[in-house]
């Protein structure tokens, strides 16, 4: 009798994990379809919102320029304070990224620390770097750039391309399905891609993480029909 | 033809640029005599180039008997006063080099590293080069695309703008348009 009471409790608590299993995978589902849902459509605001915690995903060379371009246009005072993150091995991007905010600071009289922060950031592979030892570094990579999310907490996302973007955009994806911060996520592929798509840009577009896509040549958006074309930014 | 009136040549200086990187294949190609004979042609005088990390190093000359002035440096802060001066701007495929070029208004060949694994470098490039902003070669057709290419034809660049992008994230977070 007492083993048939025990075979019962086990069946009985099996059934009630399998339950509690399928239940809670079904729930976070259901979360994550609707962050997705939710990510691409208009934030509505019964008000206008005064500033944004913006973080700003600075790349190599082209990409940086890029990046500064559009940030020239957009008005400052609402994408504020800014976060400027690049990758630990690229010193000039944050130089060209402190250069711009010194300059505005001059013009509004603000001092930089008050409206601007610069980070680095690990990357998961150099190039060249073999697989094995990648795995410990992506390991580092990913630890790092939750770390820095958790600081940061942005808003908005504005990134274009470079590698460092994904981890971001993806770790950002993953505190609004928790519900740690809300954000939307503003990638432009890099205009150097005319044909096809940087394989960051595919990952933020077809895993629906980056909430705007923006495509700099015609050809790209006949192939990303939910992308937005916009021209060159350069 | 083209002579001034002490019979010296004027300066016409093509600069070449590898960017951060490396580009051997280029620094090597420009360092034919093919390639100097067509640029000798063109009645260029000097030429300059930026060899970056490459380990490939050309050979100087001060431009003696009607010969072309070569010469050569690693990494410089100012390429933006080389780009100025140059008449021919012989680049990399990176899009910071080849949009820096095109708004000097500088005549620009873009050469394309083929060694590169990810090669998507080709495409800006060749977009360019079918909209007339540019020429585009690989270093091997680099002498073919110096002896038949037609400076006049190019078009004028004009520069993008981000306003666009910014209207319209602007209107996705409820900014007001102003």
């Amino acid at each position: 009798m007492d083993e048939g009471n025990g075979c019962c409790f086990s069946i009985l608590a099996s059934k009630f994990t399998v339950t509690f299993v399928t239940i809670s995978l079904t729930l976070i589902l259901i979360r994550v379809l609707y962050v997705i849902y939710r990510s691409g459509k208009p934030l509505f605001r019964s008000k206008a919102p005064r500033a944004l915690r913006t973080l700003i995903v600075l790349g190599s060379g082209g990409h940086t320029a890029e990046m500064l371009n559009l940030l020239s246009v957009l008005q400052k005072e609402r994408f504020s304070p800014r976060f400027y993150v690049a990758a630990a091995t690229d010193n000039m991007s944050l130089q060209k990224a402190r250069t711009l905010e010194t300059s505005l600071a001059d013009e509004t009289g603000v001092k930089v620390e008050e409206t601007a922060q610069f980070m680095q950031i690990y990357r998961s592979r150099e190039v060249g770097q073999s697989y094995l030892t990648s795995v410990w570094t992506t390991l580092i990579a990913t630890a790092h750039a939750l770390w820095i999310m958790f600081k940061i907490r942005p808003q908005v996302i504005l990134c274009n391309g470079p590698g460092t973007c994904f981890p971001l955009c993806a770790i950002a994806f993953f505190f609004k399905v928790v519900g740690i911060r809300w954000s939307s996520i503003f990638y432009v592929e890099s205009i150097a891609r005319v044909r096809r798509l940087s394989l960051s840009g595919l990952l933020l577009y077809k895993l629906q993480i980056a909430d705007q896509f923006f495509v700099q040549w015609p050809q790209l958006q006949g192939q990303y029909p939910r992308a937005h074309y916009v021209g060159c930014l350069m | 033809m083209g002579d001034t009136e002490d019979g010296v040549k004027p300066k016409r200086t093509v600069f070449v640029t590898v960017g951060t990187t490396s580009f051997d294949a280029l620094v090597r190609a420009v360092d034919t005599q093919e390639v100097k004979d067509e640029l000798l042609k063109r009645e260029y005088t000097h030429l300059i180039i930026q060899m970056g990390r490459g380990s490939y190093t050309p050979t100087k000359s001060g431009g003696e008997d009607g010969s072309l002035a070569v010469d050569f440096f690693t990494f410089s802060s100012s390429i933006a006063d080389h780009l100025r001066s140059a008449s021919l701007v012989i680049s990399h495929a990176g899009s910071g080099s080849i949009f820096e070029t095109l708004r000097l208004c500088r005549p620009l060949i873009v050469v394309v590293n083929e060694d590169l694994m990810d090669n998507h470098q080709s495409e800006l490039a060749e977009e360019l080069a079918e909209r007339k902003h540019l020429y585009c070669a690989r270093p091997q057709t680099l002498n073919q695309t110096i002896a038949s290419m037609n400076l006049e034809s190019l078009l004028p660049y004009h520069p993008g703008d981000a306003s666009p992008v910014a209207k319209l994230i602007n209107t996705f977070l409820g900014f007001p348009d102003d």
